[in-house]
């Protein structure tokens, strides 16, 4: 594969007073590709998320975002330059209906250079595009679900909302922190289409997940962290046949037999 | 015999008038359009008419002027607590402020006031702003802290510098025409300020504002800056706050370093909790209840601020929700108690 790299990390290093977050952490990604970054529960995804988005600075280390170097920039402007991320915990605009939360994306800088969504906001009004977007990802336009306020969306919704959020801005990388944690199978079955139709789009994506099938089923390359460092990196079947993986992942019996 | 116990609870239900007043069919009969412009008339009229009303009691008047400031105040604080997430303690900053630009350009360059006023208004929020600037990443109650020691500040500062005449303020500043002028440009901005800002929250704009209140590490990864929208915020209320400073100066003909008193600061918020939080015109209707009442105490000496302080108490305890809320439910729905 020679196609360009949208983002690289350089050696990202981050403390957090005596905990040390993330350890030198390299990675590459290329336009097209969907990364998955997988690891036990407090191995530094999020953090590592947080780095690349702004919301934390990291201590070391650089982040290059289509050859811009992003590294320390605050979340708008990174949002702006094309890279958006999706929160693990939902944060929705809790009093707005639905749809009314997709307009302050589409009210950003970013989205009217660009027209946001497809550039539907060079033809319409920002409402009908943020219905538009919504009914693109499952929400159906004719029920009434879009115009409730958010408040009252199930979690499987709220989801879907923080997506439309990313890809109302038009983004060039879409971060998807855990999309597919929390949600019912039912849920989870309607959301894969979904992040399928992205991929088919060529919506470039970094995947943070537990769900380790559906991810297997959607990314092409998988990296795994532990205590935030990269263990190592590959296709699935080169991640789950790695030792190191298994042993930070799935049994603590053969850590002690190293101890 | 033992007393059955049945558990009900109180259902609201939409009225139908209120259902069918929501789109287009608003227009389909008098009965719906009269229905949706009542109040709003009612407000709208009774506004324009009280001046004329008390025509025979002058001094009821002037606490008419006092209670359009405090309105406008009320009105500044509810648009930034409950749309744009800032809790502003700021209210006597935007009054001095407001006050002592506009006594200060009167008597130093010699304008009229149809000049000051609307320099002292956009002038002072751009003061406000770039003085509170530097606490715009803060939230919730540090804001509040921090707004509320700005008044403080500024009061000791030209006390201590001895600027701006000191304790003596600023004598000689030129009144207003005439009592009507006074009434009528308060009431006039207080109305065209109650309405364009109930229409901006509902703009793209208001719902990025609304956006920062709700959540703004989410505004913040759409690309927007939050800070320059809290900047927006408060530019907007603290010119509020301003015009009714510079109204209060050329009121009173002078501005003093009473004008950072912390009333100002305090009877807004008080008005905005007995009218109703998040609804603009329940600060409002709160000031028109608020301001007289405690004109009324004044013969009780001393004891007014303790009469005062039960009334609020009252209401606070037994309608906690403000007066419009309230209002506005009865307005739109009817209640029935249901059998479970």
């Amino acid at each position: 594969m020679s196609a360009e790299t949208m983002l690289s990390l350089k050696g990202v290093t981050k403390r957090f007073g005596g905990v040390q977050a993330l350890t030198e952490v390299d990675m590459e990604v290329r336009r097209g590709d969907i990364l998955g970054i997988i690891g036990p529960n407090g191995c530094g995804k999020t953090t590592l998320v947080n780095c690349i988005t702004g919301f934390v600075r990291p201590d070391q280390g650089q982040v290059i975002f289509q050859g811009r170097d992003i590294t320390g920039w605050p979340p708008h402007k990174v949002a702006d330059a094309g890279l958006t991320r999706t929160f693990q915990v939902m944060r929705p605009y809790y009093s707005l209906a639905a749809y009314k939360n997709l307009i302050v994306p589409l009210f950003s800088p970013r989205a009217r250079r660009t027209g946001g969504w497809r550039g539907g906001g060079r033809m319409g009004d920002r409402n009908t595009v943020a219905v538009d977007i919504l009914e693109e990802i499952g929400f159906e336009r004719d029920s009434y679900v879009p115009y409730k306020t958010a408040s009252s969306l199930p979690t499987g919704y709220l989801k879907r909302l923080e997506l439309a959020r990313c890809l109302a801005l038009r983004p060039d990388l879409i971060i998807c922190d855990e999309v597919f944690s929390g949600l019912s199978m039912s849920e989870m079955a309607s959301m894969l289409p979904l992040m399928e139709k992205l991929r088919a789009e060529g919506v470039t994506l970094i995947m943070v997940e537990h769900r380790l099938r559906e991810l297997f089923s959607l990314a092409n390359r998988v990296m795994v962290l532990n205590f935030g460092a990269k263990v190592c990196e590959g296709n699935s079947e080169e991640v789950m046949a790695n030792e190191e993986v298994k042993r930070a992942y799935f049994g603590s019996e053969e850590v002690f037999e190293y101890v | 015999m033992e007393a059955v116990i049945q558990s009900r609870r109180k259902e609201r239900v939409d009225r139908g008038i209120k259902v069918r007043t929501d789109g287009v069919y608003a227009v389909s009969s008098w009965r719906e359009i009269t229905y949706l412009v009542a109040p709003r008339l009612l407000l709208i009229g009774g506004l324009v008419l009280l001046p004329l009303m008390l025509s025979a009691v002058p001094y009821w008047q002037k606490v008419l002027s006092i209670i359009c400031i405090y309105s406008l105040l009320a009105i500044s604080f509810d648009f930034l607590a409950h749309f744009v997430g800032l809790v502003s303690l700021g209210g006597a900053l935007y009054i001095g402020i407001g006050a002592y630009t506009a006594a200060l350009l009167n008597t130093h360059l010699g304008l009229p006031p149809i000049l000051t006023i609307p320099l002292a208004t956009i002038l002072g929020g751009g003061i406000c702003t770039l003085l509170l600037w530097p606490c715009l990443p803060l939230r919730g109650v540090y804001f509040a802290i921090v707004s509320l020691m700005f008044p403080l500040l500024a009061a000791r500062v030209i006390e201590a510098l001895d600027i701006f005449g000191g304790t003596d303020g600023i004598l000689g500043v030129v009144g207003l025409p005439n009592k009507w002028v006074e009434m009528y440009v308060l009431l006039g901005a207080v109305l065209i300020i109650l309405f364009g800002l109930r229409r901006l929250v509902n703009e793209d704009v208001g719902l990025v504002f609304r956006g920062v209140k709700d959540n703004d590490q989410a505004v913040k990864a759409s690309g927007i800056n939050i800070i320059t929208f809290k900047a927006l915020g408060v530019f907007i209320a603290s010119a509020m706050g301003c015009l009714g400073g510079a109204m209060l100066s050329h009121l009173y003909m002078w501005a003093g370093i009473s004008q950072f008193a912390l009333d100002f600061s305090i009877i807004p918020i008080a008005a905005t909790v007995v009218g109703g939080g998040g609804t603009l015109a329940g600060p409002v209707l709160g000031c028109l209840l608020l301001v007289p009442i405690s004109e009324l105490l004044r013969d009780f000496g001393t004891l007014r601020i303790a009469v005062y302080a039960v009334i609020l108490c009252a209401f606070i305890v037994f309608k906690s929700e403000g007066l419009m809320v309230y209002g506005s439910r009865k307005y739109q729905q009817f209640e029935r108690w249901v059998q479970i």
